[in-house]
């Protein structure tokens, strides 16, 4: 669910994946516990500036492995790159819960071989039971939160508690929020103040939706899911429909704003770290995997991003001071767990497409 | 966030330099044709790889039904086809037809009177003037469209300059509208109808206003009946760049109109990158593709019919004076 700007990075790192896709190096379908590490190479995609800086040289600096990172700007993006050719040459996939679940069925992906990923220990236990993949089968978690709302109670005058005070906004705060354009997200609020799931493939609910968001619509600055959190600091907007993780760039702009999330209650997303079945280096990727789960590193992870994420050790061992500043980082499992967890709904996500056309054109 | 290029892609090929005399053809000779390769060769290969396979790929693509994760699953069908007829989708190539529609009309207004001045100028402001209106191009779109926020929207500088000197209380709304899209399109896309337009004038015989004006018409009739008349062709082609672009511009509509204005390069992005079904994206983008290029074949009969209109009249002329 992240999206980022840099088309240049993007056609870089195309060629790059390009490039580097005939350095794979042992071919074996089954998971050898023995292979011999030093003859892999990885190639992982994952969101531009998702990842700490330094990431590839410190884990060839701690295994050995060279690794190269190329970029994707969203989950579609990338899944159409794994589903368009049979071996895009990349090993390790970063995508969101739902899309790891569609990939899974379409059959690319790994079994993850748990005797290599003993880190996967330090996780919430409740990360294990996420509803796109029970039991970590074939995605271990990388980053996870929730959908809230992110203000600035300066400009509120009030702290919202509910999804209305976004979809029926007060006189005042009329073409000072924003909600977000991507369409699971733009359909989460009014799904949840009508009661539904944010799963929901009812196209009677969509239809209610659909009304909610057309009268929504004339209160709202802009959908937005790429610049809301500097409307926030510009003071262009007081209140924007909001990624916890997006909103700690708001509060390390400006410290009086704050997240909540509604009492209807909202989403878990999960954003997860898969091993491709045409990987030629697997035993190198479940290597990463489980690099990335260490507790120091998904503790670094994120420091870097301010994003929260499932692994309690690293979690434990945020600096205080960090957590005071984005309390969201620190959200505990069983607060983030009353989120539905987002999932793939199959052929009726085209639906979710047209019913954001429908609110985008109407008017 | 996508890039910029959907603009440039659909950009036509420059025009023909309608309002020259062509150059007295010459018979080349099969060296000669040898040695236009390499001229050749390299824009060939890029009109091939760039233009022609891809436009293949969405005419195939168009015709069978989408794949579950994006992509296409080989059945045939015309679904993608009847599905522009949905009146939701009909909307939307409505409005972006309006909108373009304006936006080329004022470019129109505005850029016809500039490239005028521009060639009224000495030669050495008029490479200046030129280079003022090419300077944008510069500087990458999207800086130039988040340099456009930042100016206008409600906490932006206009509205801290209007307030702070008393003017106004509240700010004033200027962004995230219809309008702001359209104000945003024309300034993208102005160059585009100057240039033309300038080509147009600057090689306009003065000398036909001079004798207009000698034989007594005033400057006014002298703008209608002889330089807007010859400068047709320019008029048209800058028409074409400006309409044709601002058709399928999705950042803007997005950026500068708050994701609250819909245009058709939106719908088209959304179907492949958000809907995964590229089959109806592809068939959107080959229906815009088409009209595009009818409006380029319309464009250049116009312009053609003109240049030879002029030169039968002409010759009727000198046939009936001798």
């Amino acid at each position: 669910m992240r999206f980022r700007k840099s088309a240049a990075v993007l056609a870089g790192a195309a060629v790059t994946a390009l490039s580097l896709s005939s350095c794979a190096s042992s071919s074996s379908e089954a998971i050898d516990p023995e292979a011999d590490l030093s003859e892999q190479s990885l190639v992982v995609s994952i969101w531009a500036d998702y990842y700490p800086e330094t990431l590839a040289e410190d884990f060839e600096a701690e295994t050995g492995i060279p690794v190269t990172i190329v970029n994707h700007a969203t989950n579609e993006e990338i899944v159409a790159k794994l589903t368009a050719s049979g071996d895009p040459g990349i090993d390790v996939a970063f995508v969101s819960g739902q899309y790891a679940q569609a990939l899974n069925e379409a059959g690319l992906l790994q079994e993850l071989e748990k005797s290599l990923i003993p880190n996967e220990e330090n996780l919430y236990p409740e990360a294990l039971e996420l509803a796109y993949d029970e039991g970590n089968v074939y995605s271990e978690p990388y980053a996870w939160g929730t959908t809230g709302l992110c203000y600035r109670p300066d400009l509120t005058g009030f702290a919202p508690t509910s999804w209305n005070d976004l979809l029926n906004p007060v006189p005042e705060l009329e073409g000072k929020t924003t909600m977000l354009s991507t369409e699971r997200w733009m359909a989460l609020p009014a799904l949840k103040v009508l009661g539904e799931s944010v799963n929901s493939t009812d196209p009677a609910v969509l239809e209610k939706v659909k009304e909610q968001m057309e009268s929504t619509k004339d209160t709202l600055l802009a959908f937005d899911d790429t610049t809301f959190y500097s409307k926030l600091v510009s003071g262009e907007a007081a209140m924007v429909e909001a990624w916890d993780g997006w909103c700690n760039y708001a509060i390390a702009e400006d410290p009086t704003v704050e997240f909540v999330v509604p009492e209807e209650g909202s989403d878990l997303w999960v954003d997860t770290m898969t091993v491709l079945k045409s990987s030629k280096n697997k035993e190198a990727a479940m290597a990463f995997v489980n690099y990335i789960l260490e507790a120091d590193v998904q503790k670094y992870v994120a420091e870097s991003i301010l994003y929260s994420v499932p692994n309690k050790a690293a979690i434990d061992s945020l600096d205080p001071a960090l957590v005071e500043q984005f309390p969201n980082l620190a959200l505990p499992p069983s607060e983030l767990l009353k989120g539905e967890t987002v999932v793939d709904v199959g052929e009726f996500g085209t639906e979710y497409t047209r019913l954001a056309t429908e609110i985008m054109a109407a008017g | 966030m996508t890039a910029p290029a959907g603009a440039v892609r659909n950009r036509p090929a420059p025009p023909p330099p309608a309002t020259r005399p062509a150059a007295p053809a010459r018979r080349p000779g099969a060296r000669a044709r040898f040695a236009a390769v390499p001229l050749v060769g390299p824009g060939a290969l890029y009109i091939t790889l760039l233009v022609l396979v891809p436009v293949a790929l969405i005419t195939v693509y168009s015709f069978f039904e989408r794949g579950r994760f994006g992509g296409v699953v080989w059945t045939f069908t015309l679904e993608n086809f009847a599905r522009l007829f949905d009146p939701l989708y009909l909307s939307v190539v409505g409005n972006s037809l309006v909108i373009a529609a304006v936006v080329t009309l004022l470019a129109l207004l505005i850029g016809y009177p500039t490239a005028l001045m521009i060639t009224r100028l000495s030669p050495k402001w008029r490479t200046v003037a030129l280079i003022a209106v090419l300077l944008p191009f510069w500087t990458n779109f999207l800086i130039r469209t988040y340099a456009w926020i930042l100016l206008l929207n409600n906490a932006g500088w206009i509205n801290q300059a209007l307030q702070a000197l008393g003017i106004t209380d509240e700010p004033i709304s200027m962004l995230y509208t219809p309008q702001a899209v359209v104000v945003g399109l024309l300034y993208m896309y102005l160059p585009l109808m100057i240039l033309p337009l300038y080509s147009a004038l600057a090689h306009q015989d003065r000398q036909l206003g001079e004798a207009a004006t000698d034989l007594g018409a005033s400057p006014f009739r002298v703008f209608r009946t002889v330089t807007v008349p010859l400068s047709i062709p320019g008029i048209l082609t800058g028409c074409v760049f400006v309409f044709v672009p601002a058709m399928s511009n999705f950042v803007i509509p997005e950026l500068i109109g708050g994701g609250k204005t819909v245009l058709v390069g939106n719908l088209i992005r959304d179907q492949f990158l958000k809907a995964r079904d590229w089959p109806f994206g592809a068939a959107l983008a080959l229906v815009l593709t088409v009209s595009l290029l009818l409006l380029l074949v319309l464009q250049s009969r116009l312009s053609k019919r003109l240049t030879e209109g002029k030169t039968q009249a002409e010759g009727k002329k000198v046939r009936r004076d001798a």
